[in-house]
């Protein structure tokens, strides 16, 4: 059985209950009768059943992956604190360590007041955010917790067929948005981090894709089930570690955090891009940049370190929680101990690190996979 | 790309404190800087005027808040200059290890105010936990924590408070072993490397043309120091050399204030067990005379000098104070231009600025 099952169960189970109504007002005499027959027995048709059993599919998963987004922003801040020689957050909530901290304060940005920048091209400037956030949680659509735990079609559904693509065609908006609200702001600071955003990305992402273009060559697949499935002997991150290393410092990129955090370089450029989002705007923004080091996590996990593939005693998806939780962790690591890289550096290091690299971990892969090894 | 001025500041995180520094960039590289500075004048000269010799003190604390004592104790040392008067031996060796820890701690929050510039978020935290052992110390000879008033003219206001040079030895032992860690820290990450050789380089004579003092100085190569060139207090009866570093880019100048960290443990060792017992301070007369004093020091920060004028009163006439940041900033276009956007930090960081100082 697998979530598709569950949520199917409960929509049939709620359709049934309602239907006891629609199938009363039956009784009328006439063209009513007949009219609420019809909205029963459509009511109770497989594909509304299936349509909403795949909204509960994406409402669970997403209330799964707030969770986490809070449990990943404490443990940032109280990593980051046992790092620095303090405590972290810890007095609100303090029986649970603090944990509440995150609520109290997306409640202190709730109640801010939100302006718009008087001379802000205000149509880019609203919509900008909307896209941000909007493109990073379409990135879990496809990301599944395990092989029944994800967002799925049918009872035998094996994933989305190209669920890889989509989940980096939806990493990739992101520098769009951020160019967008850097120049909309009509703000100095702003529209240098958004050219920044847009010159970065031009340096990481094709040996990004490069490194995932290997991954799928060894699985021989576009879904994430068809890629954690191909690593039952082995992980793909110790024949392809070259590849490893290399996705790794590109999602530091990806995501925007600390040796390549330019776009939004608070030393030099203030805030960034984000310079003039206030309140809840600016809240979105950063709870979705937890979001996209989830993604980071999650995506490093299912192309690289076997998904939810561990020994049967724990589920597979809180394997995969697990592995997602460690990456982010290092990389957060990494993070707090590293200075910032120049913009300039980081396209050379781009161009002619990083490329390089990918290209000979693909030969690698297809090397492995015509070798017949995998 | 069109050119286009930026303002950096007066509130901006690069300017630890209030002062502007306009840049005109192309693209990312900046072809033109302008600092401006002015935006914190409060007018102690002109207060100072207005105050006794003995008012005047905590005023002077006021002037840097990274090295207060440095310039409490530059007041002081003029107005001695002005009334003829000779600090008792204890005194002056008092104020040598307190000098010298003031010296530590200043640097130690450069540091921590540059790892911050660069993004690297644990060196800010590690450098602002180690400053505290000195800050400790300070407080327990003056009694406060950031503006210590401790220089009083003809002597200091206290003697060391008991097991002090015990104390002292200790700090110098824990720092020492702290720096190699910090030295892992930051030049053990290639980034940070990355970020500052061959970043803002000032030439030897472009930094001597510019009235450069302190450690850019020194890290263009010119080996200058008061301490050693117009030895004060008792720096002649102790043994230590000033750094200098060739290169004259920013990795110089966070190598020579690291040094100087070690050279300044050097002379706190020396300094404490030294130290002779006896008077730690002279009663000095209410009016100054009739006549000008002269006082310079090496500052954390560069060279800073006071000039007073007496007027035989219980005021003095006038007080100039020679702020060496406010010389310094003066070479930011020379050392900006040319380079990128993010180097801003890394260069202005590298300058240690105090804007209290720098606009009195």
């Amino acid at each position: 059985m697998n979530l598709y099952d569950f949520c199917y169960g409960i929509i049939h189970w709620l359709v049934d209950l309602i239907n006891h109504i629609w199938y009363w007002l039956a009784g009328l005499p006439g063209v009513f009768g007949d009219f609420f027959r019809s909205i029963g027995d459509l009511a109770a048709s497989h594909g509304n059943i299936s349509f909403f059993a795949i909204v509960l599919e994406a409402v669970i998963m997403l209330v799964i992956i707030l969770i986490n987004v809070l449990n990943f922003i404490w443990i940032d801040r109280k990593f980051m604190g046992r790092m620095f020689d303090f405590y972290g957050p810890y007095y609100v909530g303090y029986r649970i360590g603090g944990w509440l901290q995150n609520l109290a304060d997306g409640m202190k940005l709730f109640v801010k007041e939100i302006i718009v920048p008087a001379k802000a091209d205000r149509f880019g400037y609203l919509v900008a955010p909307v896209i941000f956030v909007g493109s990073s949680i379409a990135i879990l659509a496809t990301i599944p917790l395990s092989d029944k735990f994800g967002i799925f079609t049918s009872p035998t559904d094996t994933g989305v067929p190209a669920g890889v693509l989509f989940a980096f065609a939806m990493f990739a908006v992101a520098p769009f948005s951020i160019l967008v609200a850097g120049w909309a702001s009509n703000n100095k600071y702003t529209l240098i981090g958004g050219m920044r955003s847009a010159a970065q990305m031009m340096s990481y992402e094709i040996p990004l894709l490069l490194c995932v273009a290997s991954v799928v060559v060894l699985a021989g697949g576009f879904s994430f089930e068809a890629v954690v499935t191909a690593q039952e002997k082995i992980w793909f991150a110790i024949p392809l570690v070259i590849g490893f290393v290399t996705f790794i410092v590109c999602m530091f990129a990806e995501v925007e955090v600390q040796p390549f955090d330019l776009p939004e370089a608070e030393a030099e450029l203030v805030e960034g891009w984000t310079t003039e989002y206030p309140g809840m705007r600016f809240g979105l923004f950063m709870m979705t940049s937890y979001l996209r080091g989830y993604c980071a996590g999650a995506l490093i996990t299912a192309l690289f370190l076997g998904g939810w593939l561990g020994p049967s005693f724990i589920p597979g998806p809180i394997w995969f929680l697990i592995k997602a939780y460690i990456v982010f962790v290092i990389v957060e690591w990494a993070r707090w101990s590293l200075p910032r890289v120049r913009i300039d550096q980081l396209l050379n290091i781009g161009w002619k690190r990083l490329m390089p690299l990918a290209i000979v971990n693909l030969i690698i892969a297809v090397a492995l996979k015509s070798m017949g090894w995998f | 790309m069109a050119e286009m001025w930026i303002n950096m500041g007066p509130q901006h995180p690069m300017t630890h404190g209030l002062w502007n520094l306009r840049i005109k960039v192309d693209g990312e590289t900046i072809v033109d800087a302008e600092p401006e500075v002015g935006y914190l004048h409060r007018g102690i000269e002109k207060i100072c005027e207005n105050r006794t010799y003995t008012q005047i003190l905590p005023i002077a604390d006021r002037l840097c808040y990274g090295a207060a004592l440095s310039w409490n104790h530059l007041y002081c040392r003029t107005i001695e200059d002005l009334m003829g008067l000779e600090v008792p031996e204890r005194g002056q060796y008092l104020r040598v290890a307190a000098l010298e820890m003031q010296r530590i701690a200043s640097h130690l929050m450069w540091l921590a105010a540059y790892a911050a510039d660069l993004g690297m978020m644990i060196g800010f935290i590690y450098a602002m936990r180690d400053r505290e052992i000195f800050i400790d110390l300070l407080q327990a000879m003056s009694g406060s924590r950031l503006t210590y008033n401790y220089c009083r003219i003809g002597g200091v206001a206290h003697d060391a408070p008991p097991d002090f040079e015990r104390d002292s030895l200790r700090a110098c032992d824990y720092i020492e072993k702290k720096i190699e860690e910090y030295y892992d820290l930051y030049e053990g990450s290639k980034v940070f490397m990355m970020r500052n050789v061959g970043i803002g380089k000032l030439s030897k004579e472009d930094a001597m043309n510019l009235g450069v003092t302190g450690p850019p100085l020194r890290a263009s190569g010119v080996r200058y120091d008061l301490r050693k060139d117009v030895p004060y207090e008792s720096y002649d009866a102790i043994d230590f050399q000033p750094i200098t570093h060739p290169d004259g880019d920013c990795y110089a100048r966070y190598r020579v204030r690291m040094e100087e960290m070690l050279e300044s443990c050097k002379i706190i060792r020396q300094a404490v067990t030294k130290m002779p017992k006896g008077k730690w301070r002279i009663v000095a007369p209410r009016n100054g005379p009739v006549g000008t004093g002269l006082g310079r020091v090496e500052d954390p920060r560069g060279e800073g000098m006071m000039y007073a004028v007496g007027d035989g009163t219980d005021r003095p006439y006038r007080l100039k104070i020679r702020s060496p940041i406010f010389v310094t900033v003066s070479a930011a276009k020379h050392m900006l231009v040319g380079y990128k956007v993010a180097d801003v930090v890394a260069i202005m960081g590298g300058l240690d600025m105090c804007i209290g100082e720098t606009d009195r």
